[in-house]
């Protein structure tokens, strides 16, 4: 399992996307979602709650495809959920970099 | 301030004019009105609350400038007039219903996730996550009285969650990060008196205490099961209450913290939201031991009595987040399914219970819902709509 896991991991990561990719009222729908349901825990203007402040600053210490095997598979032992059925690799990673660039709070 | 003066004749508080600061006087000097059907519905993307009155079922007034109110809750003044606003970025904001605007407003913390009052009205705190304890404030003026860090194992500091007001001017709260449970006694409000409880159990997520005050339970994130403080019988500590209700079930993730905020007491039952469990969980309030757990459509978020007790409603988290369901008590079994639309967060029955109030988040709606019927019986529109809260709190035990 641990093996699969580590090769979907790597797959991802090796995956390019671009933001065309994705229709522009699907990047509308993933902000919403990022802003209000990813917000419930760390907060809508991503400075953090229960869970930790999404704000460029504090993404910039980690690898990307750890912040994207994250959002995915969720974190054990936290509260961090697993998002891979919502989401696919491609939505998670534009997302990704969304956040490390830094959401424009109109942007919902 | 106010964006929206619907309410020309209703607020003429000219008065109270005398005692309160020198705000414009409103215009009809001729009608007076009380406040015991009003209520707060917050606007979360837009930073603002609307005052409503459940009574016309109609907006009264926007008021906004109140920050980051992602997860925001409210507390009423015993006098029914003030609504203490507490926002996600550490604002509290005090604002005035018969007026329409804010009376004061301060940042006290740097993250925020809700307050209480104190049993006297007198002082209003809040619990904080940055930094993580709980800040005490003169309701009247929002002076700082107190401040209680979280201070856990080598100078950590624990997120604050699930305070309320307790009978003998106590503030009760649960340590997120340390797994704690903190009875801060008031009677001095600048020296309150401390009592730890340790070890309860990890990851407490939110607490609530009994309409009577004389429970606290907090809910348990990291394990199952709930911690139970009896407040009459401190002596004997916290004792676990459904250890094993998630025993041989897989867990589900969670994408919304469960709310234990409505307590749900309905008959001899407290009604719980299983956390990892599309459940709702029925525990016997006089043995606390389990009675039924009764599958339901989705995670729980909010699990709340009628006020009369025979019904329970339930919202529910992403995904199933467009649905809520009715449990009849006498049965506990489902007796309604409604869909009031994208992403209803949040519930609130008029105070004897005819009529609940629905926020539908994504539909920038508020819907209006006859409990007797599940009829739709008004719509209001709101940016955004989460919590509503309505001024009978004032006179509740924890809420």
């Amino acid at each position: 399992m641990k093996r699969l896991i580590l090769l979907l991991f790597l797959s991802l990561a090796l995956t390019a996307v671009n933001a065309d990719d994705i229709s522009p009222e699907r990047q509308s729908d993933l902000l919403n979602l990022l802003l209000q349901d990813c917000g419930a825990c760390h907060g809508m203007t991503l400075k953090g709650g229960l869970g930790p402040p999404l704000l460029p600053e504090s993404l910039a210490i980690y690898p990307k495809d750890f912040l994207i095997h994250t959002i995915l598979f969720g974190r054990a032992g936290t509260p961090m959920p697993p998002w891979r059925d919502f989401l696919t690799p491609a939505e998670v990673r534009w997302l990704v970099e969304q956040l490390l660039k830094g959401i424009d709070d109109e942007a919902s | 301030m106010m964006k929206r003066l619907s309410w020309l004749s209703f607020c003429t508080f000219i008065f109270f004019l005398p005692i309160i600061s020198s705000a414009t006087p409103c215009v009809d000097e001729n009608y007076f009105r009380g406040s015991g059907d009003l209520g707060v519905v917050i606007e979360r993307a837009t930073g603002s609350v609307l005052i409503i009155d459940t009574s016309s079922r109609s907006r009264l007034a926007e008021i906004d400038g109140l920050g980051d109110l992602s997860h925001a809750s409210v507390v009423y003044s015993r006098d029914q007039r003030y609504a203490y606003i507490f926002g996600r970025d550490g604002g509290l904001t005090k604002l005035d219903l018969l007026r329409g605007e804010i009376v004061k407003r301060i940042m006290q913390a740097g993250n925020s996730i809700g307050g209480a009052i104190s049993q006297d009205g007198r002082l209003v705190a809040v619990s904080n996550y940055i930094p993580g304890g709980v800040k005490v404030f003169d309701s009247r003026t929002l002076e700082l009285l107190a401040d209680i860090p979280a201070e856990f194992g080598n100078n950590q500091r624990s997120k604050v969650i699930g305070l309320v007001d307790a009978p003998g001017k106590r503030f009760i709260f649960s340590l997120f990060d340390a797994g704690e449970i903190w009875v801060a006694d008031m009677h001095t409000p600048s020296s309150p008196k401390i009592i730890k409880f340790k070890n309860v159990g990890r990851q407490p997520y939110d607490g609530l205490i009994s309409p009577d005050g004389r429970y606290y339970i907090a809910g348990l994130f990291g394990e199952d099961g709930l911690a139970r403080l009896d407040l009459w019988n401190l002596d004997k500590g916290v004792q676990r209450i459904l250890p094993n209700y998630g025993k041989g079930k897989e867990k589900r993730p969670v994408y919304k913290m469960p709310h234990l905020e409505g307590w749900a007491m309905a008959s001899d039952y407290a009604f719980l939201p299983a956390v990892g469990q599309y459940a709702v969980l029925v525990v016997d309030s006089r043995t606390w031991q389990p009675v039924k757990r009764i599958p339901v459509h989705g995670q729980p978020v909010f699990v709340i009595a009628r006020p009369d007790g025979r019904h329970v409603w339930v919202n529910f988290a992403f995904p199933y987040n467009d649905t809520v369901q009715v449990i009849d008590v006498k049965t506990m079994e489902i007796v309604k399914t409604l869909k009031p639309g994208k992403a209803v967060l949040h519930m609130e029955f008029t105070p004897r219970g005819e009529e609940v109030w629905v926020s539908v988040r994504d539909n920038n709606q508020v819907k209006v819902y006859d409990t007797e019927t599940f009829a739709e019986v008004a719509r209001l529109p709101a940016e955004k709509p989460s919590g509503i809260f309505f001024t009978a709190r004032a006179h509740k035990i924890g809420l």
